[in-house]
């Protein structure tokens, strides 16, 4: 393992091959958790060490699961990690614990977790597939903070609590946009920020499944064959 | 070979037996850690809703100021103890699960949506320097818009004003329904009486108080865009301050005093 190699497995999922907004995975949760930037920067530690971990162990022994069962194996392997991080969390932080209630558990089924473990971990070396998994928690926070950034500063006018923009019912002067607390607001900052990486590394843009065609009410007669 | 049944079954075993190993020792490892936090945070709260909440001080070592107390809902009545029950593990939601220790709400009272009532409730007393009754920190809980809002309100020793609420657990759209732990609206609440001619006659309404309104320490701030769990709390506070609540418990603690 070279460096070089290391080096690219932690860099290029962070805007390059980012699991969120190239892969579109583990949306659910970048929906649910990023109203409180506090809450995203636990779930986001959460989502990297089970991902990290994941992927070392399944990676150790990776030479020893029968292909029949691999992907029950790795389910087993994740869900024990998201369990423990479940408790070290009502142990050590039961707040936001409790504010993430059941998204600590939903990791389980983050596709993250899963596509990283049957596409690298499978195949690579354990100390690599461990630094892989590392880059793409850390792409997926990266989205995370983001989002929970723009929510909770023009939603709720705080950043990690503290007062930002004072809002009108606290006797300040900024409205809060209600649309932002609320998940669906996700969507569309996550569109905007694909929309964002797309046109900076235009080699992300995907090739149209179809061409769009001006609307006529004449057949098109070079077709026909085909449809017969 | 990897695939041969044998070696898949010794696999699978061995994969089971480590992972549960891991899993119920951190389990097992973290529980008591897990139980005082619980504890703490619903401590927390009834300190803050009693307005005596000093973070230099642990939250263990102030609530020990506050008595804990059983009520009988039925008769206003309150004790020390009941049944087998530890009064700091005893937990009123739990037991309206069991048919013995609670009793269904007929569906035309049942206005706060609650379902069971416990029969025995739990309450903290705070006593001022020469023993007596300063506050009284009560639970309530009623259902908003999404689910069940729980907390606790305190009531100055007059049995009549308001002294303070504080919300533990609610489902409620955050930035809307969830504006129920804003501080500044909590902070109205302070002052206001419950009662009028022995009716409840609190309540949140829609928009804001007029100042010059005369029946305004009667009135709460509506939450704006939030009618279903202003509602919701209105209902709250007119289910536990009624008979089927603590207004029992206000008539024999007067008719003590």
């Amino acid at each position: 393992m070279s460096l070089k190699q290391y080096q690219e497995v932690i860099i290029n999922p962070l805007i390059k091959e980012n699991p969120i907004t190239l892969q579109i995975l583990g949306i659910c949760s970048a929906l649910a958790v990023t109203n409180n930037l506090s809450v995203t920067m636990v779930m986001c530690v959460a989502v990297t060490s089970v991902v990290s971990f994941s992927n070392l162990f399944i990676s150790l022994i990776r030479n020893y699961i029968p292909s029949s069962i691999r992907i029950i194996v790795q389910m087993t392997i994740i869900a024990s990690l998201v369990i423990v991080v479940d408790e070290l969390l009502k142990a050590y932080d039961y707040e936001t614990s409790k504010k993430l209630s059941v998204f600590v558990g939903l990791i389980i089924t983050n596709c993250i977790v899963m596509g990283r473990a049957e596409a690298f971990a499978m195949k690579q070396k354990p100390l690599v597939s461990f630094f892989d998994g590392l880059g793409n928690g850390i792409g997926y926070s990266i989205i995370l903070i983001g989002v929970a950034f723009i929510r909770e500063l023009f939603g709720a006018g705080t950043l990690f609590g503290y007062e930002i923009l004072p809002l009108v019912s606290n006797g300040g002067w900024y409205m809060g946009n209600n649309l932002l607390l609320l998940p669906p607001s996700s969507f569309i900052i996550i569109g905007l920020f694909i929309w964002l990486i797309r046109s900076l590394q235009k080699d992300q843009i995907e090739e149209d499944d179809f061409v769009v065609t001006k609307h006529s009410t004449t057949p098109d007669l070079s077709k026909r064959e085909i449809n017969v | 070979m990897n695939d041969s049944i044998l070696k898949t079954i010794a696999v699978a075993f061995s994969v089971c037996l480590i992972c549960s190993l891991v899993v119920s020792s951190s389990a097992v490892s973290l529980r008591d850690l897990q139980k005082e936090n619980k504890l703490n945070d619903r401590r927390l709260k009834v300190l803050q809703v009693a307005d005596i909440y000093d973070p230099s001080i642990s939250i263990s070592e102030q609530f020990s100021k506050l008595e804990s107390k059983y009520i009988d809902f039925d008769s206003g009545r309150i004790f020390n103890e009941y049944k087998d029950f530890n009064i700091d593990e005893y937990d009123q939601i739990v037991v309206t699960k069991d048919s013995n220790l609670s009793s269904s709400v007929p569906a035309s009272e049942d206005i706060a949506i609650i379902k069971n009532r416990e029969n025995v409730g739990k309450i903290y007393i705070l006593r001022n320097d020469i023993n007596k009754i300063q506050k009284l920190i009560l639970p309530i809980r009623g259902y908003g818009l999404w689910g069940t809002l729980y907390g606790f309100i305190a009531v100055e020793n007059d049995f009549n004003t308001i002294s303070g609420i504080e919300f533990y657990e609610h489902k409620e759209t955050p930035g809307l329904g969830a504006e129920v732990d804003n501080p500044k609206w909590k902070s109205s609440w302070k002052g206001k009486k419950i009662y009028n001619n022995d009716q409840v006659a609190l309540e949140v309404i829609k928009g804001k108080v007029e100042l010059s309104d005369s029946d305004s320490m009667y009135k709460i701030d509506g939450l704006s865009g939030a009618t279903l769990t202003s509602r919701g709390v209105t209902n709250m506070v007119a289910y536990w301050f009624s008979d089927s609540g603590y207004a029992n418990l206000f008539r024999e603690l007067d008719y003590e005093s």
